[in-house]
């Protein structure tokens, strides 16, 4: 193994690399202060801290919090060299994120197996995202292998880089400038067991990225609470605003046409964020706003043509109002599903944006306009 | 499963014939399985199924595959056409 002398490359500057920063490279263990830490590998370099592949149940609550978008910014783990079991020079080298939830799905993944994990530091980004982003990138992965001395900790000279991270590094690039040869893993965490039984050789099923039902339900919440920061804020508008109108006392009148119009903003996050994502693959169209529009569309045929609501004897063009307020928001929201999804491209995103936001943004001013209409004027 | 497809016609990936070595390095790193290697060349055989993630053109140690490459996401995209450095998801 022809390990890189310390400092080799810790002031190179790759193509496409920003500033290397002070420090980068030089020799560095991962803090043994942290919650997951069982002890130490001793190595030619130190020892190194040895993470528990069983997690525990704070672990698991952290994990429940960031799918509800809590807390998901400081979500990380120190960057740096682990070991998982009781690895030796000759155990495989995982590259990974400083996404916790990464992380700790990772050694879980991995129990009962010798092996090191090697985090790259993502700003606890995952590594699809990070890899787009760069973070999870050629410069980084040089460092952190010259800073944990990797060359002298293991004796093959070859690291698994997970297939998802291959837009942010070049293979090659490693080989040149570190002399480890990256060998990508499967696109599926869960399919690596199997792949480091067949002497790390993935099947073309492995490397093919689906977006199956159950990863999308995992998504959902985090769809919610983001549709729920753009939507509260004019549901709350609706009620305050409905308050003044007509000759009701002021609770009344908020509720009598603030409620179905706050409703209207509930349905279209209903059909944007839980209905979109669960069944994309059979709501009709390509462009997820379509899909967007439609589910927003069923889901208001459901709430608002009830017979109860009939009965309130609302005007047809405070009526319609909602309808534009759920659509204009559906189809948002079902748009924004793309950034999740796992098959769009930013080029389709950017046309299907360019077409559908005007038509969002007409449906939304129309919508406000109509109900305040319905309100004074009706 | 029912197959998953996005708009077709857009995406910029294009590969470069003469330049392409043969190495598969791209049928490897695509998660949509768009190429194959086919006579000693890589080959887009399903292109309507790029995402345009350029885990390829990173890779590709002849610089024989180009595509602009970006994440796909809502916020990114307004922050460019507001002309915003802004972050993305």
């Amino acid at each position: 193994m022809n390990a890189p002398a310390n400092g080799a490359f810790s002031k190179m500057i790759l193509p496409m690399a920003k500033e290397v920063p002070s420090g980068a490279g030089e020799f560095h263990l991962p803090s043994a202060d942290q919650s997951f830490i069982c002890g130490t590998v001793a190595t030619p370099v130190g020892r190194i801290p040895r993470a528990d592949s069983e997690l525990t149940r704070k672990d698991l609550r952290g994990h429940y919090l960031v799918r509800w978008n809590i807390g998901r910014d400081h979500f990380t783990v120190e960057p740096g060299l682990y070991g998982l079991g009781h690895p030796g020079s000759d155990s495989p080298v995982l590259v990974t994120a400083n996404y916790k939830l990464t992380f700790d799905l990772l050694r879980q993944t991995l129990v009962g197996r010798d092996a090191w994990i090697l985090v790259l530091d993502t700003k606890g980004i995952n590594v699809w995202c990070a890899a787009g982003k760069g973070t999870f990138g050629t410069e980084e992965l040089l460092d952190r292998i010259q800073a944990s001395r990797l060359g002298e900790v293991v004796n093959h000279g070859k690291i698994i880089v997970p297939q998802l991270g291959a837009p942010g590094l070049a293979a090659f690039e490693i080989k040149k400038y570190a002399g480890f040869r990256v060998v990508y893993g499967p696109v599926q965490m869960s399919d690596l067991p199997v792949f480091l039984d067949n002497n790390c050789r993935a099947t073309a099923e492995m490397r093919i990225k689906e977006f199956p039902f159950k990863e999308r339900l995992v998504l959902v919440p985090v769809e919610v609470m983001q549709g729920l920061q753009q939507g509260v804020p004019l549901m709350l508008l609706f009620f305050l605003v409905a308050g003044f109108a007509g000759n009701d006392p002021f609770l009344r009148a908020a509720l009598v046409h603030g409620l179905p119009a706050a409703f209207a903003v509930l349905a279209g996050i209903v059909a944007g964020n839980i209905v979109t994502p669960l069944l994309l693959p059979w709501i009709p169209g390509k462009a997820f706003s379509v899909k967007g529009a439609i589910a927003g569309l069923v889901v208001f045929s459901f709430v608002f043509t009830g017979s109860d609501v009939r009965a309130m004897g609302y005007s047809l063009l405070e009526s319609s109002s909602w309808l534009l307020v759920t659509l204009a928001f559906s189809s948002r929201l079902g748009m924004a599903f793309t950034g999740a999804s796992t098959f769009t491209s930013l080029n389709g995103v950017r046309k299907e944006m360019l077409r559908a936001m005007p038509a969002q943004f007409a449906a939304i001013v129309m919508g406000i306009g109509l109900w305040a209409t319905a309100l004074w004027l009706g | 499963m029912v197959a998953l497809r996005y708009l077709e016609d857009v995406v910029t990936l294009e590969c470069d014939r003469e330049k392409c070595i043969g190495c598969g390095m791209c049928s490897v790193v695509c998660p949509h399985g768009v190429f194959v290697v086919a006579e000693g060349k890589a080959v887009m055989a399903a292109r309507n199924l790029c995402m345009e993630c350029g885990a390829c053109m990173r890779n590709c140690p002849s610089g024989a595959i180009s595509v602009e490459a970006g994440e796909g996401c809502v916020r990114g995209v307004i922050n460019e056409l507001l002309g915003i450095d802004g972050p993305c998801c």
